[in-house]
């Protein structure tokens, strides 16, 4: 094997081969990270980055080669998505309206990953605000997908996915309000996981849907994309929604043998537009399972089809209650006022301001993009006097029913197998014109984040494009170790 | 049950006009057409839920069975103001500058 094959490797290795390599000294880290940095810049086309640390990353590095201490996640070069802050670094969340903020603290997530050796490589690009499906919607342009330049990477979180995919980092960060971790690690060949509502703190996180946000990892491998979980889940005093049920092992027991899984089918997760080579790795996979003891029987959640109208009520309603704090005063863009002034030598007088209701409403109607513009008018529109009723609080209700159906599911079932995605990545373009048509590709990811339970997406197989397929798995509250379990054993025999 | 008194409704252009004096946004005449448009299509498709009788049920605010978390009242460092001041587009010294937004006598 030549030398530059074998470097070429680093991306490509297992967690664990990756660290024995450090350890004996077959890859140096520093140099690795100048690799990813270079790598980086030769694949800007795929716009997967809006920012790279590779300063941080290599004082990051060094710090831990004079290190005694273990750092168990040395060796995980990590992308993280631009909503998710790193002091001192920009949190554009692909949008112009945070142009020039710089974070002043550094989320919990990437906090406790920085104190297990984890080095930051950059920042990813996102739709704007995490609101899409592509990242066609990101202000700073669409990031592409690895496996074919002319579709998309997926999203929100789509930049991160194609990080990893493209060997640009060995893990990344993204974040969830309905599918935008799985949805790109489907459409990118990745195991993806969006754990239980309040598991991983959000502190640090920009907040979109906050009764659904939540951070997600993406990695080539489920050992470690587990690691990079279980390292930052947990309670934090700082996020007073962050659950203090105990993170379980889930790395160290991927092995443990499925038989007597109860694996339920849900008919409603087969039935509409799927593309039949998905529909045949979700059989296949079953299959599988099925030859290591696990059962599988169909079953049902009834109310899955309305996940996406529930969803664009809520989401869109907790958006444009979020969203408010854009005002052009504290931080951010601000338009409508005269240009500033250079600092008078004497006289102390400011330029007149119009009323400060121009200032927020031009700041805002410049610095947000169309699909933000969309969701924040819907959201306050359900809202509003009048509608607060027949939208907001029915598809509260309908959310009920929802997150009834999986309690009452996995009465019976440990686990559910389901497409992650009714297609492969789509085209550029394909779905831009019809907001609903963009809806529905995240009509089997959505129904997790308004139940709450956990969720991981792993590559199983390829369709006759060679785009890679996702297929879902789904557990009751706080069971992303089942997930990585039974992740771990399929990724073994996908081919 | 009885449907709440939404069916069949579409966006029109004062609506638009009225969520976006609410949402503080200023669109554009070309914007205002497109998100009637785009806006009633949403609405449409929501429709969908009032297939279900919903009468006898709780609206779920929140996934988690958490109530009211609280912390101990002790006194912690915080940012420091001149970081604070850091990101905000116009400032003087340590406050953000506004226009007036008190009514009273011009000084």
């Amino acid at each position: 094997m030549s030398e530059r094959a074998q470097i070429d490797n680093f991306t490509e290795l297992g967690l664990v081969e990756r660290r024995e390599a450090l350890a004996v000294g077959k890859f140096d880290l520093v140099k690795e990270v100048r690799r990813l940095s270079a790598k980086i810049e030769a694949k800007s086309v795929l716009n997967a980055f809006l920012e790279t640390t590779d300063e941080l990353a290599v004082e990051c590095t060094s710090k831990l080669a004079h290190s005694e201490e273990a750092f168990p996640l040395r060796g995980v070069v990590l992308a993280v998505k631009d909503n998710i802050a790193l002091k001192d670094h920009q949190l554009t969340c692909a949008s112009k309206i945070l142009d020039g903020y710089k974070s002043l603290f550094t989320s919990t997530a990437l906090q406790r990953l920085s104190d297990a050796g984890v080095v930051i490589i950059g920042k990813t690009n996102l739709d704007e605000f995490a609101m899409g499906s592509s990242t066609e919607h990101s202000a700073f342009g669409p990031s592409l997908n690895p496996f074919d330049n002319s579709r998309v990477p997926g999203g929100s979180s789509g930049g991160s996915a194609a990080a990893v995919a493209a060997g640009l980092a060995t893990a990344s960060l993204g974040s969830e309000t309905g599918g935008s971790v799985r949805q790109p690690a489907a459409f990118c060949g990745l195991v993806g996981i969006k754990p239980t509502y309040g598991r991983i703190s959000r502190y640090g996180l920009v907040a979109f849907g906050s009764s659904l946000d939540q951070i997600g990892v993406m990695a080539r491998t489920t050992y470690e994309c587990a690691k990079v979980f279980e390292t930052m889940a947990g309670h934090d005093p700082l996020d007073n929604t962050s659950s203090p049920v105990p993170v379980p092992d889930c790395a160290g027991n991927l092995d443990r043998p499925l038989k007597g899984l109860r694996v339920g089918l849900p008919r409603e997760y087969r039935e509409g537009t799927i593309q039949p080579e998905v529909a045949n790795s979700v059989e296949r996979a079953a299959k599988v399972l099925k030859e290591m003891g696990a059962t599988i029987t169909e079953c049902s959640l009834p109310h899955t089809k309305y996940a996406i109208p529930v969803y664009y009520i809520l989401a869109p309603a907790e958006a444009s209650s979020n969203l408010a704090r854009y005002d052009g005063v504290r931080y951010g863009l601000r338009r409508g006022t005269p240009p500033p002034t250079p600092p008078a030598s004497g006289g102390e007088v400011a330029p007149p301001l119009p009323p400060i209701e121009d200032i927020i409403r031009a700041s805002r109607q410049a610095g947000f993009g169309a699909e933000v513009k969309r969701r924040i008018m819907l959201g306050t529109y359900v809202l509003s006097s009048g509608y607060y009723d027949a939208y907001y609080l029915k598809a509260q209700k309908v959310r009920r029913l929802i997150r009834q159906d999986f309690l009452n599911v996995f009465d019976d079932f440990d686990l559910l197998l389901t497409p992650t995605t009714p297609t492969t990545a789509f085209k550029f373009g394909e779905k831009t014109a019809d907001p609903i048509a963009m809806y529905l590709s995240d009509i089997f990811t959505a129904p997790a984040n308004l139940a709450g339970v956990p969720a991981i997406s792993v590559p199983f197989g390829f369709d006759d494009k060679g785009l890679p397929i996702g297929i879902q798995l789904m557990a009751a509250d706080f069971r992303e170790d089942l997930l990585f379990q039974v992740a771990h054993q399929l990724e073994g025999v996908a081919q | 049950m009885k449907h709440e008194e939404t069916k069949g409704r579409r966006i029109s252009l004062e609506e638009v006009n009225r969520i976006a004096e609410l949402a503080r946004l200023s669109p554009s005449e070309d914007e205002r057409e497109q998100l009637a448009a785009k806006m009633s299509s949403v609405i449409d498709f929501v429709e969908q839920l009032n297939e279900l009788d919903t009468t006898s049920i709780e609206p779920l605010h929140h996934v988690l069975d958490l109530h009211s978390v609280l912390r101990d009242d002790v006194v912690r460092p915080s940012l420091p103001v001149s970081e604070v001041m850091k990101n905000a587009p116009q400032k003087k010294g340590d406050y953000f500058i506004v226009p007036r937004v008190i009514k009273g006598a011009e000084t």
